[in-house]
């Protein structure tokens, strides 16, 4: 059961895999993935970050994928919050929007709140879990080298499509993103709305 | 006012619904809202979403609203017991989320487990700032299920349609 230590630096994981972010829908969940997700997009209007409600991020992402199944939909993600509503990834299953792609960032912890351990850390799997739950397409990410091969995973693969990247514990980046809530939603809407 | 019989009512709130631009119809089964997800899977625009559990279906509805559709969240009443800590942010963004609840645990309730939950439904949704629109009979259905929708779309609010026990049916065992 035992796993090689993650050796990957979460920060450069999200710029290698979306060099052209402005093109894609995302959402992600709290901590460490809003922080990554919002110095990807620059907290622009194509993002909707949450601050709390763990769980949220997959089922809001489905919701956008299959409101709008001409866009490219990624969920950002991390260990913590996918494991409080892994069934979810079930709702997904049988959905399966094609546009739709989630990525784990797993750091086997839960960093915001002290670096406790998670799960993932002691005998979780969660792709085995996405596979389980029936994703069509599912990779493993946590070398520097495999770091093109995911990107065009996320491009290429059947949808939905999820990838889990191992992430050592190391710090997110430091970003300060907007967290009025009706604001980020108005603004993501006009935007979405305004592109059509 | 629509006329329905206590066995036509799904069918008149799904059209209610689908004129209202509702297309995804987010669900956990429950016999209250068997016929209404049916109709939902045979209606060209109509989605239906099987949920795992309920809250995921507010997230669904606050994702879908991000690109201007519209949903629903169908579930029974102890399944308001999920969905608290998603409907803070439908309350903190302003999302427009629209529950139709259909009822165990008051009018005639015959299980023990149902009672709890059942009569805490309408005190955790107001809490979480989602009003209500409570169904006790069946001329009820029509006004409250047009008030839901309206609060829920041009209103800008969160609301739930209420269907009690009472208009239901108790489930016998």
């Amino acid at each position: 059961m035992a796993r090689p230590a993650p050796v990957l630096d979460r920060r450069l994981v999200l710029p290698a895999l979306f060099p052209s972010p402005d093109e894609i829908l995302f959402v992600s969940g709290l901590a460490g993935p809003a922080r990554d997700a919002a110095e990807l997009c620059d907290d622009g209007d194509n993002l909707f970050t949450m601050a709390g409600t763990m769980g949220a991020a997959v089922p809001m992402g489905l919701g956008i994928a299959l409101g709008a199944p001409d866009r490219r939909v990624v969920v950002i993600t991390g260990d913590g919050e996918l494991l409080m509503k892994i069934g979810s990834l079930a709702t997904v299953a049988t959905m399966a929007p094609g546009n739709l792609a989630i990525v784990c960032l797993d750091n086997g912890c839960h960093g915001e709140t002290g670096g406790q351990t998670g799960h993932t850390a002691h005998r979780t799997d969660l792709a085995k879990m996405a596979e389980g739950a029936g994703l069509p397409s599912v990779m493993v990410l946590e070398a520097e080298d495999q770091m093109a091969a995911a990107k065009a995973f996320l491009e290429e693969a059947p949808g939905p499509r999820f990838l889990h990247v191992r992430v050592t514990d190391g710090p997110p980046h430091p970003y300060k993103r907007n967290f009025d809530l009706a604001y980020c939603r108005t603004k993501f809407r006009d935007a979405y709305l305004g592109s059509r | 006012m629509r006329k329905h019989t206590k066995e036509s009512w799904p069918d008149l709130l799904f059209n209610l619904l689908v004129e209202a631009g509702v297309t995804l119809f987010t669900y956990v089964p429950d016999a209250g809202n068997k016929r209404l997800i049916e109709l939902a899977d045979a209606h060209n625009e109509a989605r239906p979403v099987l949920l795992a559990a309920e809250d995921e279906g507010i997230a669904i509805c606050a994702g879908a609203d991000l690109v201007g559709e519209r949903g629903v969240v169908c579930m029974q009443s102890s399944g308001v017991g999920n969905c608290p800590n998603f409907l803070s942010f439908v309350k903190g963004a302003g999302f427009p989320i629209l529950m139709v609840v259909t009822m165990r645990g008051d009018y005639g309730e015959g299980n023990p487990w149902q009672y709890p939950m059942g009569q805490a439904v309408e005190p955790i949704l107001r809490a979480m700032g989602v009003l209500t629109y409570r169904v006790e009979t069946a001329d009820d259905l029509v006004p409250a299920a047009e008030a839901a929708i309206a609060a829920s779309g041009k209103g800008r609010q969160s609301a739930a349609l209420i269907l009690s026990q009472r208009f239901l049916g108790a489930k016998a065992f």
